[in-house]
């Protein structure tokens, strides 16, 4: 059979087969952990299912979850594509968060959609000097990127805390230390005949212009001519330096916005509470979508249902919250190491199929 | 967990599967109304894990002691974050559960998550852990809280009898009003005992960050601190640290007696199940919520972990009395002249802040003998 099959098969087996295998393993091995714990894996898909995308309150519970990680995923993903495992998604949220309060203070008596921007590009200037610092540092200075991004990232969620708990604290704010708010008149608001706010669809967006522009421009191209070989780059006169920096403050940007759209759209504030993971999160994201920006969309809102249906699994069975974070894991762990099939012998691979599979 | 609590769950499952099979034959409505005529639903949600010996342990304690009453049922939700995540498991508890009552634990899910969710659901009760509310906010939310610092106090007591060089320590979090108000209370009861007493504080920080809270308990040991105590959200890893290194430690929060059989002297712990009991009884029978309620050891919101072995006759009989003017209600914690560790009077001769007074709210000071800056 398998000698027989053309090039499109190869791409079809490496594109279809592979994944839907994925699947399949994720859900066995997911499947005895739930029976080991003595629940009925059936049972547990049908919760999971049902508190994650089973009703209309389900999926704008996911959605809500989803549009940080979109772009908490995006931090990651943007960076990945000149070859930079970058992790410090945490650090620039934080610090998007803290830069969008203050902007949101300081433009107070404007307009209420000129505030939010200013949160808004506050928020994504802030993050993107933090992240592209640690391009800079790459590139300039050989500090390995990913050492240096967890520990900006310490940095940024310290100088958060030191900043709302000094300085910019509310005098108002006695135990839960924040910053003045933005004024509720500048919230930003739910999407049309939705409970989930604008962030998704500036999520969405952000990923919908990363993926074009990643996948057909000659700034993509030369990226991802950076990521596979950066000697090659530099003979072919690509100031690699340039794109080095770009790409990680382009995705310090998409962790910064994340940042200020919590404090624009949930907290009001900047406060330690937007630093809840959704840095962390993002990581898993990205490589779960294989650092795809659009793929990136999918992924954040399967997270994000997983979140929601996690929830309805601890109500009605009364399981711990780690049984969502085992099914998360599984997942992480059998999509990583199915990467190394991937263009391997038993895929029979073609050239069609490694224009097709070998970009990312 | 407990062999007892798998059983229980697998039972649940079984009631849970049934009702699951009926709802996708019969719809979301069915259970809906399932729901509304059979049991009285309370939900609760917690920021971090239900077994973590200290902050969310004692609210999950309370919620057991719910499980208990006839004609409730309670579903739980863990490691909830301040974000739109528990604004969002609220209204699912609300939604897909049918609950009429929220107990929100975390200090910070008031504002905004509780407000807002209190003014889309103006039907469903919130109760809310931390004392927040104000007269502003909607009335269908409860805001309940208790003065551990007499606690406080009292392992004070203990602590100054067993310690021999006269130094503890206090590994906290931030330094927030309630934070400090803790580690003042702990320092004056030594000091009624001993004035010479000191006590060294190390803030981490944050609320959940076990790594740095061992670094500050052995640095405290190694500074010669022989009574640890502290104010995190999981005192687990300082009781085990502490342990180990064969000095005392006063609990927080839950009793983490468990964790150190040798070394743990007493406790100051939350009773939730008495502001829990109040507000659910009150719900349940239709009468409109209390927005402000709180209470100390008098009260029964708060109490001390049973003594320790290492806790002498003496210290028993020191704590026991002071405890006694507690229940009395005639006791004072801060009362002047009370000056703070930078010499500056915090509390003027003459001047007694009882329990209530809204000016403990706001405290920003160490008192005098407490080695730490702000």
């Amino acid at each position: 059979m398998r000698s027989s099959i053309s090039d499109y098969g190869a791409w079809l087996l490496q594109r279809i087969w592979l994944p839907l295998t994925v699947a399949l393993i994720i859900l066995i091995l997911f499947a005895a952990f739930v029976a080991l714990i003595g629940q009925s894996p059936a049972e547990v898909s049908g919760l999971l299912y049902q508190g994650g995308f089973g009703s209309a309150f389900a999926w704008q519970n996911t959605l809500l979850r989803a549009s940080p990680l979109i772009l908490t995923g995006l931090a990651v993903a943007i960076p990945a594509q000149a070859g930079m495992v970058m992790i410090g998604a945490e650090g620039a949220l934080a610090l998007g968060a803290l830069a969008g309060a203050v902007g949101g203070i300081a433009l107070q008596g404007a307009a209420p959609h000129v505030v939010q921007a200013g949160v808004l590009l506050a928020g994504m200037l802030c993050g993107a000097v933090w992240v592209g610092l640690s391009g800079w540092l790459r590139n300039y200075r050989g500090v390995n990127e990913t050492i240096s991004s967890l520990l900006f990232s310490y940095i940024g969620i310290a100088l958060l805390n030191y900043f709302v708990e000094g300085p910019l604290k509310d005098p108002d704010s006695l135990n839960k230390p924040s910053t003045r708010p933005i004024g509720d008149n500048n919230m930003i608001g739910n999407l049309p005949g939705m409970d989930v706010h604008y962030g998704l669809l500036i999520g969405v967006l952000f990923a919908l212009i990363s993926w074009i522009v990643l996948t057909f421009t000659t700034s993509g191209f030369s990226l991802r001519l950076i990521g596979g070989n950066v000697r090659a780059a530099q003979m072919a006169g690509l100031r690699v330096g340039l794109w080095v920096t770009g790409a990680a403050a382009m995705g310090g940007a998409a962790a910064g916005l994340a940042g200020a759209i919590e404090v624009a759209a949930v907290q009001g504030s900047a406060n330690a509470s937007v630093v809840s993971g959704y840095g962390y999160t993002g990581i898993l994201v990205a490589f779960m979508a294989r650092q795809n920006a659009l793929a990136v969309i999918p992924v954040a809102i399967l997270i994000g249902g997983l979140e929601a249906a996690g929830g309805m699994l601890q109500r009605r069975l009364d399981v711990p919250d780690a049984v969502v974070l085992v099914l998360q894991g599984i997942a992480f762990v059998v999509i990583i190491a199915s990467e190394t099939l991937r263009g391997r012998q038993l895929f029979r691979l073609t050239p069609v199929a490694a224009k097709a599979g070998g970009a990312a | 967990m407990s062999k007892a609590k798998f059983s229980a769950s697998r039972r649940r499952f079984m009631q849970t599967a049934g009702a699951a099979v009926a709802m996708t034959a019969l719809g979301p409505l069915s259970f809906k109304q399932a729901q509304a005529a059979g049991k009285y639903t309370i939900g609760v949600v917690y920021v971090g894990s239900r077994s973590d010996y200290g902050y969310n342990q004692s609210h999950a304690e309370a919620a057991a002691s719910l499980k208990k009453m006839p004609g409730l049922k309670v579903v739980e939700e863990e490691k909830v974050p301040e974000t739109v995540a528990v604004q969002k498991t609220m209204e699912a508890m609300i939604n897909e559960d049918g609950a009429k009552m929220v107990f929100a634990t975390s200090f910070g899910y008031f504002n905004p998550h509780v407000l807002k969710m209190a003014a889309k659901y103006p039907a469903v009760h919130f109760a809310h852990c931390g004392g927040l509310w104000t007269d502003k906010d909607p009335k269908n939310i409860s805001s309940f809280f208790g003065y551990i610092d007499e606690c406080e106090y009292l392992s004070g007591i203990v602590a100054a009898h067993a310690s021999k060089s006269k130094k503890l320590g206090f590994i906290a979090a931030k330094p927030i009003p309630q934070v400090l108000r803790n580690i003042n209370a702990f320092t004056l009861g030594a000091q009624s005992i001993d004035p010479s007493i000191t006590t060294h504080v190390i803030f981490t920080g944050d609320w959940s960050l076990p790594v740095k809270e061992a670094e500050a308990a052995n640095s405290l040991i190694d500074q010669g601190c022989d009574v640890l105590t502290c104010h995190v959200d999981g005192p687990k890893v300082i009781v085990e640290t502490a342990e180990k290194r064969g000095v005392y430690t006063c609990g927080y929060h839950a009793n983490q007696a468990s964790l150190a059989p040798k070394g743990y002297l007493t406790g100051a712990e939350w009773n939730w199940a008495t502001p829990y009991k109040i507000l659910t009884d009150a719900a349940v029978a239709g009468k409109a919520p209390v927005n402000f309620l709180r209470g100390g050891l008098k009260e029964g919101f708060v109490k001390m972990s049973p003594y320790g072995k290492a806790v002498s006759d003496k210290a028993k009989k020191m704590a026991d009395g002071a405890k006694a003017g507690m229940m009395k209600g005639d006791f004072v914690i801060f009362k002047g002249p009370l000056k703070d560790n930078a010499g500056k009077v915090a509390v003027a001769e003459g001047v007694k802040l009882g329990q209530q007074d809204p000016v403990l709210e706001q405290m920003n000071y160490l008192v005098a003998g407490v080695v730490g800056k702000i």
